[in-house]
């Protein structure tokens, strides 16, 4: 069984990504399943149709305690069988989110939710690493391989190499590596470019360029995957080509992440930012 | 230099050498012999620095300071720990704060009311339990007269909200709700949570209350807990000289009391470490002066009399004259009584906010000598209080572990340790006569005329108790 976790800035498309590739998997014949490690809920919506009721915090709340929980209150079945369980958690300004990542994922665990046949286990992580509760899928035992989404946006990138920070702290003390970038275009200049040079700088691979296509957004308003709702579109080749490149992955590194300078530099290189002598 | 202090030094080095290096290094801040003149420049001791980890520090959190001191004694407020059940449950009514009233209907003194978090309180917050809990209270006790909230760890680390909530409730009730941010990962000891607790107090509850009648005699007589009846005791004297005590607080204190501690006409501050800030504040407020006393044992308790005295007009004065007169033979009595079973010992002590100081008096009009001295969380204000009460050469010692108490212990070869329930049971098993000076082991009160006779009885009793000499002492 693998275990993967997905990362990124808020909004670059996490969710959208993980589960249109995890749906490709799924077409495929491969045992999934995914874990939504964000208080909104919303990592397994296109695989369910519908957006999650039972997350597991929720649950808990409800029955009292977290121990009062079945697994089967928590765990449903979407796409092709693919397996998903929502964390859950506070609304945003209360309580800590974090905590409930933690106390879902052991709950998961300890209930044996991934079973014998998984064979892909997805954690859909909320938006950057901002305490121990969303590094929980990446410490020892659980995920160990991560894939950062990314676009040629500087915050999305800076992002990404904050992450790989975080991936480095953990990597030195468990066994995670960096399985590459997945770029999500947002149609910026040279990004192709950018961002595989991106990650060569950080010791990795651009495991592969999503380019930005309306047919995501029309089939995510109808609560699907493309793979679901327009399987003959080039958009879904895209994400099988994604799926297959994960699946077949070997290049699993500890980042080298760079310093803000470097990564300026490299936007300068790039004549996405004028230096400031060009500049005056 | 004289020879006592350098014996003592070379004693303190010896000790200090069975540290590594870097623990050495930084527990000699710590210790020194005590010089009264304060001209030695080696003889002062760092304090109120963090714990050096793995050196078992008796010390306590800033929840401790702030409920377990001068937050949990008022009576009429119920106070909540507000977190998880440890932090209360371990923490009830261990101080011996009395007082009088009707438990569990007008006084929740000796109550435990927490919030008793679980997981889903930490990942959607505790806010609307807390809530809950407050309307619960209101209900089950309608003549609580306020609410104090006290934070645990946990409700730091989560953001939870408590002021908006005590905001609204307290709208809501009509009476004061008090948050009380002492998280226990604040701070370096118990010492940040008394300063946190006077905040609230100033922010919450001071200045808030009428008093209808007013006299030039009116005091406040504050930071006495009433431990064992302490204040009472205190009080007592105080109002033999013809002082009013409007405010005593917080042993067996009402929030009223403390509402209209601003109308007093002199602050007495018997705890200088948990209530200063508060006296501070009133001073530039309010311009309330304020004054340190001592009621231990009688030489001490007579110059204080005379101290405060000074403070007033002559009819003050003379009654405080009138107060010494006729507690002196008395006095005299006790001291006939126990000075011979108890001349010559030796008495190291090792407690919090003042008695490493202020008992040293009651000692010494028993005949007994301080050999060695410290605070568990004292500040630099408190040492220089304390080194010319005790004699050239004695220990002073801040934050001290286990190992340096036993080893200081063998070398001094005190007749009784004074310190806490911590060290209690180490001090039997090594067979040195033991006394608690936090909670007076269950007696009490120490405190002024009331309180003399008891500390002699119960300092003889443990010196002379005949069960020492069943335990092979182990020195």
């Amino acid at each position: 069984m693998r275990q993967i976790a997905i990362y990124g800035k808020g909004g670059i498309g996490k969710s959208t990504t993980t589960q249109n590739l995890v749906a490709a998997l799924a077409e495929a014949g491969r045992k999934c399943m995914i874990i939504g490690c964000d208080p909104k809920a919303d990592s397994t919506r296109l695989i369910l149709n519908r957006k999650a009721q039972n997350t597991v915090m929720d649950m808990a709340r409800e029955k009292g305690t977290v121990e009062d929980l079945e697994l089967d209150d928590v765990l449903l079945q979407g796409f092709k069988g693919i397996k998903c369980a929502e964390s859950g958690g506070p609304e945003p300004g209360v309580g800590c989110a974090g905590r409930g990542v933690i106390t879902a994922i052991n709950f998961l665990e300890e209930n044996g939710a991934y079973g014998d046949d998984t064979e892909f286990v997805f954690y859909d992580v909320l938006g950057d690493v901002v305490c121990g509760g969303f590094a929980m899928p990446i410490r020892e035992g659980k995920a160990k391989e991560i894939y950062i989404v990314t676009s040629g946006e500087m915050m999305a990138m800076y992002a990404a190499n904050n992450i790989s920070r975080g991936v480095l702290k953990y990597a030195q003390s468990g066994g995670v590596r960096l399985g590459g970038l997945i770029c999500n275009s947002r149609k910026t200049d040279k990004e192709f470019e950018l961002i595989s040079e991106l990650a060569s700088k950080l010791g990795t691979q651009m495991i592969h360029f999503v380019p930005r296509d309306n047919e995501v957004q029309r089939a995510e308003l109808r609560k699907k995957t493309v793979i679901d709702y327009a399987p003959t579109h080039p958009q879904a080749d895209e994400y099988r080509e994604l799926a297959r490149k994960i699946a077949d992955n070997r290049n699993f590194v500890i980042p080298t992440p760079i310093t803000m300078d470097e990564l300026e530099r490299l936007l300068m290189d790039y004549g996405i930012m004028e230096s400031e002598e060009a500049a005056a | 230099m004289s020879t006592a202090i350098k014996d003592t030094q070379k004693m303190i080095e010896e000790v200090l050498d069975a540290y590594p290096e870097k623990s050495k290094k930084d527990r000699a801040k710590h210790l020194a012999a005590n010089d009264p003149t304060g001209q030695c420049s080696t003889c002062q001791v760092k304090s109120n620095i963090k714990s050096r980890p793995g050196v078992m520090t008796v010390r306590g959190c800033a929840y401790a300071g702030a409920k377990g001191v001068v937050w949990g004694p008022v009576k009429d407020q119920i106070t909540i720990s507000h977190g998880p059940v440890g932090c209360g449950q371990y923490s009830w009514w261990s101080r011996r704060n009395y007082y009088n009233g009707r438990t569990g209907i007008d006084t929740f003194g000796t109550m435990h009311i927490t919030t008793d978090f679980q997981e889903k309180n930490i990942v959607y917050g505790g806010d609307k339990g807390l809530e809950a809990a407050m309307h619960e209270l209101k209900e089950l006790f309608p003549l609580a007269k306020g609410i104090g909230i006290l934070s645990e760890c946990p409700v730091g680390l989560i953001g939870d909200d408590i002021e908006a909530v005590s905001k609204r409730v307290a709208k809501e009730f009509k009476f004061p709700i008090v948050p009380v941010r002492c998280e226990g990962f604040r701070g370096v000891s118990q010492s940040l949570g008394h300063h946190i607790a006077n905040d609230t107090i100033k922010d919450y509850v001071l200045g808030k209350g009428e008093l209808d009648t007013s006299t030039p005699y009116d005091v406040a007589l504050i930071g006495d807990y009433n431990i064992g009846g302490d204040a009472w005791a205190s009080r007592k004297i105080l109002e033999e000289m013809g002082l009013r005590v409007i405010s005593q607080y917080t042993g067996d204190a009402t929030l009223n009391e403390i509402a209209i501690a601003t109308k007093a006409k002199l602050n007495l501050i018997h705890c200088y470490r948990s209530m200063n800030y508060i006296c501070r504040h009133m001073e530039e407020e309010y311009g309330i002066p304020w004054m340190e006393f001592n009621f231990f044992g009688p030489t001490k308790s007579f110059e204080s009399i005379r101290k405060i005295a000074a403070r007033f007009d002559e009819k003050i004065q003379e009654k405080a004259e009138a107060v010494i007169a006729k507690y002196r033979p008395v006095m005299e009595r006790i001291v006939e009584e126990y000075r011979p079973k108890l001349e010559g010992k030796k008495v190291m002590l090792y407690v919090g906010g003042l008695r490493p100081r202020h008992t040293i008096g009651a000692y010494e009009d028993l005949g007994m000598e301080v050999v060695a001295s410290g605070y568990e969380f004292g500040h630099g204000d408190d040492y220089k209080r304390t080194y010319p009460e005790l004699k050239e050469g004695a220990v002073i010692m801040d934050d001290a572990t286990l190992y340096e108490l036993e080893e200081f212990t063998r070398r001094l070869r005190p007749d009784m340790v004074g310190s806490g329930i911590k060290e209690k049971y180490s001090y039997h098993k090594l067979g040195v006569p033991f006394r608690q000076m936090h909670s007076w082991d269950y007696s009490g009160p120490y405190h002024g005329f009331d309180g003399f006779p008891v500390f002699a009885r119960d300092m003889d009793m443990t010196v002379n108790s005949p069960t020492w000499a069943l335990i092979r002492r182990k020195r």
